[in-house]
């Protein structure tokens, strides 16, 4: 399997000083995919941001993981929001007078 | 350089306790944090603020020198060498005391500091795994996105080729992976967030894929019918026009609108509005054979 877009969580914990638990309890909150390889555990690179995203939470601001979960979804949300709110934005332009 | 208050920042006293201050500053991140705002400027720019105030305050030798020389506080060790030269000076001359010229750009330091490396906080986190994203916005005519094309970018010094593919829309964020800020420790590099703003074309609406037009038609046009040549982005097109044709009638050219987002070939549909245009300054015959015309419909319809 190729690992070269993986990330070891050994090392993203090493890194960032974190306890490889917090990891666990993303994953079993569904929060995070974590592939296992030849007895070692790796992170989708692109899912650092939102694993960054969900230490800050955690670390910086006492978040706990229902806490995140919560978020996390409610984020979601607001992305979406804000996609259909550009959207409905666009569609206003079309009664704009350009003159 | 304009006073900063930290502990208006915070919402605390000046006598606030060590505890009072973390538990002001949790609470207030936890609002503010750009994390739990996305794209809110606002967030982003108050969270910078009650960083730099958790930054001094929470540090006593820091807040020390803050509540003894405000928005100067980083520069109190210059400040007590000079003080105590000046005194010795004064001692020996008499001379007047004066800190003076000393307009110090006490900038607010860079929040990403503490958010992503060197352990302002309580963790001891020191180094950093994935470079900052970055965010650009680019400014563009809606023929510029009427085909796919490349355009050379200058973002931080540095030249980016980029391919704008057709049909992006106004507010549209594309991710370039990889050309943010670099990873350290082997680390990768953030992303950059393109925004594209998309002016408005003085003939076309765009909605999606589809646009929108209004074209005038004169009254023989619309009553008799006939041809029409009309502009699209694509060309000239000749349209037919029914007769009795009324005004704002509706026409669709299917695709020949916008081309659709990462869809190569595909196209919407130009939607044309007629907009029937009375003859204004008529002459006297003119007149005459409307009056005349008006009397063959009696009810007016």
């Amino acid at each position: 399997m190729e690992t070269r877009d993986l990330i070891l969580i050994e090392h993203f914990c090493t890194n960032h000083d974190i306890e490889f638990s917090f990891i666990d309890s993303l994953q079993a909150f569904g929060l995070i995919e974590v592939v296992v390889h030849e007895d070692n555990k790796y992170l989708h690179q692109e899912q650092l941001k939102e694993v960054e995203k969900m230490m800050r939470m955690h670390y910086d601001l006492d978040i706990n993981m229902e806490g995140i979960d919560v978020i996390s979804h409610l984020l979601k949300r607001v992305n979406s929001l804000q996609d259909e709110l550009r959207i409905t934005q666009n569609k206003l332009r079309l009664y704009e007078n350009e003159d | 350089m304009e006073f900063i208050d930290y502990y208006k920042i915070l919402e605390i006293q000046k006598t606030a306790t060590e505890a009072d201050i973390k538990a002001a500053y949790r609470k207030l991140a936890r609002k503010h944090h750009p994390d739990l705002n996305p794209n809110d400027e606002n967030a982003k720019k108050k969270f910078q603020q009650i960083n730099e105030a958790n930054e001094v305050l929470s540090d006593p030798e820091k807040r020390k020198k803050y509540d003894k020389y405000g928005k100067d506080w980083k520069h109190a060790d210059e400040f007590e060498k000079a003080n105590q030269q000046q005194s010795q000076s004064r001692a020996s001359s008499g001379g007047q005391q004066s800190y003076g010229g000393g307009d110090f750009s006490g900038d607010f330091s860079d929040f990403f500091e503490s958010m992503y490396g060197s352990g302002s906080g309580g963790r001891t986190r020191q180094t950093k795994f994935r470079g900052q994203d970055l965010n650009a916005e680019l400014h563009l005519n809606l023929m510029d996105v009427y085909k796919t094309q490349q355009q050379t970018l200058t973002i931080n010094g540095k030249n980016i080729r980029l391919t704008i593919p057709a049909g992006v829309e106004n507010g549209q964020v594309i991710k370039i992976a990889g050309h943010g800020t670099p990873g350290t420790n082997g680390g990768p590099n953030g992303d950059l967030y393109i925004t594209f703003t998309i002016a408005n074309h003085p003939k076309f609406k765009r909605e999606g894929s589809n646009l929108y037009a209004n074209i005038d038609l004169d009254l023989y046009t619309a009553l008799l019918g006939g041809d029409l040549q009309v502009d699209t982005l694509d060309g000239k097109v000749k349209l037919k026009v029914a007769p009795e044709t009324q005004s704002n009638t509706k026409v669709k050219l299917k695709g020949k609108g916008f081309p659709v987002y990462k869809k190569e070939g595909e196209f919407g549909d130009l939607y044309i509005t007629y907009n029937v245009k009375l003859p204004i300054n008529l002459t006297e015959k003119e007149k005459e054979l409307f009056t005349e015309l008006s009397k063959l419909r009696a009810n007016g319809n």
